[in-house]
This record gives C-alpha cells, structure tokens and sequence, in this order.
C-alpha cells in the first residue's frame, strides 16, 4: 500500500508541478494584472486600479469591434466547419478505393501551423497579384480585383474563409470516426421498417452520433475563440483594426504594446463568456449526453 | 439511375473538395519555384514555364535558415521526449488507480486546454526574464514540455486504459516491479500510441510561435516561426523567399502527418473519447 502510494506520487509529481509552476501560476497573476496599471515599458509605476482596464476597454472601439468579430469569427468558422465536415464524413463513411490515400490529401491541414496557413492564404488573397482574384475573375465571377485583405468589408469574410479551410478536418476526423462506430444493426433495422437514407441519417445516425457533436462542438468553439493564429498570420487584425478578434486583440496589446494590464482585463473578459458559453451550452445540450468529458 | 446520379454528384463533391484543400499547397509550392519575376507578372501561371531553385538558394544567402532549422529541429525534439517521459508516468497513473484528487487533476488538465491561454504570457515572460531565460532556447523547451503535459496525459490515458491491467499483473505476480513492469510489458504493446503522441507533440512544438517570438529575438537562437515572422515584417514583398520559407517550414509535417495519419487519428479520436 505505501509502495503503491509512493508510485502515485512519483509518477504525478513531475507534470503536476510543472503545470502548477508554469501554467496556473502565471496564469493566476495574469488575472491579478488586470486590476493593475502593469506596462512593460514602466514597471516600475505598477500598481493597482482597481477597475480602470476594464473600463478603458470597453470605452475603447477597437475593444467592442473584437468582442462583436469573435462572435462572427467563432459563430461562421464553426457552423461552416461543421456542416462541411460532417458532409466529408458521411461521404468517407463506407470504404471505397483510394479512401486513405484520399484522407491523407484531405485531412493534412491540421498538421500546418495556422501561421503558416495565414500566410499562404495572405498570398493567395493578394489584392493584386492574388490567384484568387485572378480565378474569379477568369470564371466571369468578379469584374475587378477585390482588395480582400484591404477591404474592410471583405476582410473578416475573409480571415473567416481560411479559418474554415483549416478547421474542417478536425470535425471530419472525429465525426468519421464516431460514424464509423454506429452499430449496423441499427441500420438493418431502419431498412427493415423501410426508411429512406434521409430518414437513416436523421432517425438513426445523428442521434447515434450527438454525444460526439456536442463535445466536439463545444471544445472546437472555445478553440476557435481562444485562437489568434490564423487572424496574426493573415492580417494581424487590419486593416484599421477591422478583424481584431479579442484573442488577437489581448496578444497585439502584449507582443507590440507592452501592456499586460489591458490585454490581461481582455483576457478576464474571454474567460467570463467562456463561463457563460459553456454553461449555456451543456444546458441547453443537457449536459449527460456529452459523456464524461 | 437514382443510384447513378447520387454517386457522380458524391464523387463531383468529393473532386471539388480535394481541390479546394489541395490547391493552397500547390500554389505555395509553385511560387516558391518560379523565377522571381515570373511570380510578379501577368498572366498569372498556374504551370510555371521555367523551375529554378533560385528562391530557395536566396533563402539560405539572406537569412542563417540552416540556423532556424537547427533550432526547430533541437527545440521541438527535446521537449517532445521530455514530454513523453512525464506524460507516460502520470496517464498511467491517473489510468491505473483511484486516488483522493484524481478526479481534480484530471480537471485541472482539461482546463488547460479551455482556458485562454494568452492570459499566462505577459507573467511568463516575466518570469522567464526574473530566470534570466530571454534568448536562451531552455525557456523554449521548458514551456512547450508544460503546454503538451495536459493533452499528452489525456491521450495517453486513453491509450493506457485500453490495455487490460491483468497484463502487467500478471508480469508482477512474477516478481516484476511495478516500474519494469511499466517498462518491459506495457510500453512496448502501446508504441503506437506512443509515437503518436511524440508526433503530435513534435508537430505542436515545430508550429509554435507566439512564446518563441516573445522569449527570443536573438537571430543565432529563433525557431523557424520566429524567423518567417521577421521575414514578413522586413521584407513584406518579397513573395519568392517567404513561400520557399514556407515551403520548408512545411514539409518534415506534412511528412510525419503521412506517415503517422492513421495513427494519430486514431489517437486523437480515441483519446478524446475515453476522457
């Protein structure tokens, strides 16, 4: 018994203090450097006040054009990454020759830093030279260039289209794999009592499959609101300020302005609707059937 | 005839996607293989009359990329061991035994992968300052082993749990330590499992960006994300270079992701379902 003991702790210790050490620790005085005035360039006038980053924020237009943006950002690239995904999946669902080879093409964006991504579809929507323009204008599509990145009206259209490029594979992944344990004796059954394959899907597939799309929902969209990547790579939240989502506002403030107690208020902020999202969320989901996660 | 027309219009969907996802990389690909003025002017060519490798000779001449890469290759491969040896100990722990507080830690890893993350960086860099840790790739290495302990943990718990406890009993029943039984029986059956999460966790660690860009700004030290940042910054336009730095930053992912695809799906899904 004490052996056992002593080989639970050895073996916990180690990951336990570097995550309370490294993640809960800072994490823990970010929050507290929300109520301070904390600027990288004069530390030493730190101090607290109380309540003025939030107060700044919200008088700050960048502010409420992110906090509408990430509700565009996270409500478009999840609805469209969920609806292409579950299509593929379906599709992929009954093997067919060439599926892993065609999986492999498919399924490959994930591996790519969303960096990366940003920067090759910052390329491609170049206002001048960009090949999308140019295939859009070859199908008759467009008469003159878009500016897609320049274009305040375009923009965010625009980050939001990588977004979905780049996130429907993780839906696909995990709801092909969900499909593919839907017992087929369910489905003998539905054609037993001679449903039609749309009856199929929706009478027995998707029911099968909620508890997945639900956890998978609700993990891919804070996700999608925590991320700042693809925005960063792509337009760094121009033009103006027009695709700041508030991840990518909070990290700007860090990386380039050098105030940890705006972008940490931002942060309280992101984690007050994350409360509230999931909350709301597993309630409306009734939560026991998103299993144990 | 029904029949017919759901599978062409299957199949058309299927093309139409494939395209969709495929052409991105091509096109990256493509530019960084055209002639630098080739990639300036109209018409555009989807097929480039003449292939050189003068973007990627560039590369190499204007930056110490051999040095990025280096690095990335150093970074991304020590922390993933790393992570791996702590990892495997605490999912196999919260895998095998209930405790008092088992159901907390497993909380606590879960959220870490909820909670916006961002809020932690401002204190880290601070901290890793106070450790005199700026421009030293060790912050490097020590962070990304922290960020992937959670999800690693959660993943191989998952793997850990579908492997019957009455194996390694039965190594102990013959006199075997919990540890060599953990080591000889259990380790082996799960590599699958194993070199997945490592490639996950390698994958994870070559894409990281916004700690490198915040811990290091010393050329002789940057990663190759860090590197392509600056490059964006100081030469915004020049289209050749970045897509060639794309190019290779790209590749050994795409190559571990076709090699260990199957694996890591599996893993992903089957981690993630276990919880």
């Amino acid at each position: 018994m004490r052996k056992q003991r002593v080989f639970i702790l050895s073996g916990l210790i180690p990951a336990l203090l570097l995550v309370l050490a490294f993640t809960y620790y800072p994490f823990v005085k970010g929050i507290v450097m929300a109520f301070q005035e904390y600027k990288l360039f004069d530390l030493r006038s730190v101090h607290f006040v109380g309540l003025d980053n939030f107060k700044a924020a919200f008088n700050d237009p960048k502010f409420i054009m992110a906090l509408q943006n990430s509700g565009y950002w996270v409500f478009f690239s999840l609805i469209l990454q969920f609806l292409f995904g579950l299509t593929l999946a379906l599709l992929l669902k009954k093997q067919f020759r060439g599926r892993g080879v065609y999986q492999g093409f498919v399924f490959y964006s994930w591996a790519l830093s969303g960096f990366l991504i940003g920067m090759i579809w910052k390329w491609m929507f170049n206002s001048q030279i960009g090949v999308i323009n140019d295939i859009l204008l070859h199908l008759g599509l467009i008469h003159e260039r878009i500016g897609f990145l320049s274009d305040p009206k375009w923009a965010m259209i625009s980050v939001i289209i990588a977004n979905v490029w780049y996130g429907v594979a993780f839906f696909a992944i995990m709801l092909l794999a969900a499909l593919q344990s839907v017992p087929s004796e369910l489905y003998e059954a539905a054609v037993m009592d001679g449903a039609s394959s749309f009856r199929k899907l929706w009478n027995v597939t998707l029911p099968y499959i909620m508890p997945t799309i639900i956890a998978t929902t609700l993990l891919r969209a804070i996700w999608i609101f925590n991320d700042p990547t693809i925005i960063y790579g792509l337009t760094n939240g121009g033009p103006a300020g027009s695709t700041h989502i508030l991840s990518s506002l909070m990290l700007d403030k860090i990386i380039y302005g050098g105030d940890y107690g705006a972008a940490s208020a931002i942060g309280i902020i992101m984690i007050i609707i994350l409360l509230f999202y999931t909350i709301f969320f597993l309630s409306v989901t009734k939560a026991e059937k998103a299993g144990d996660f | 005839m029904k029949q017919r027309i759901l599978g062409l219009s299957k199949f058309v969907y299927l093309a139409v996607y494939l395209l969709i996802m495929v052409f991105p990389l091509y096109w990256i690909v493509i530019t960084s293989l055209k002639p630098q003025k080739d990639i300036f002017s109209f018409p555009l060519k989807y097929w480039p009359e003449r292939f050189t490798l003068d973007n990627y000779v560039h590369i190499f001449k204007i930056s110490k990329f051999h040095i990025y890469i280096g690095n990335s290759l150093l970074v991304a491969i020590t922390s993933a061991v790393v992570v791996l040896v702590i990892a495997i100990l605490s999912a196999y722990v919260l895998a095998r035994f209930k405790f008092r507080g088992h159901r907390q830690i497993m909380l606590a890893f879960f959220a870490t992968q909820m909670l916006p993350g961002f809020v932690a960086l401002a204190p880290l860099y601070l901290m890793m300052s106070s450790m005199n840790l700026i421009n030293n790739r060790f912050s490097l290495v020590l962070m990304y082993t922290v960020i992937l302990i959670p999800f690693s943990t959660i993943m191989l718990r998952g793997f850990f749990q579908r492997i019957p406890a009455s194996l390694e009993e039965a190594a102990m029943i013959d006199g075997c330590s919990r540890w060599s039984a953990l080591v000889r029986i259990i380790i082996p059956v799960m590599l699958p499992g194993i070199a997945s999460t490592f490639i996950f966790a390698f994958v994870q660690n070559w894409n990281e960006l916004f700690l490198a860009v915040m811990f290091i700004d010393n050329d002789a030290l940057k990663t190759l994300p860090v590197a392509m940042n600056s490059f964006i910054l100081k030469f915004d336009v020049d289209w050749g270079a970045m897509s060639a730095g794309a190019v290779l930053s790209i590749i050994p992912t795409i190559l571990l992701f076709a090699f260990a695809q199957r694996f890591i799906v599996e893993g992903l899904t089957q981690g993630a379902e276990k919880g």
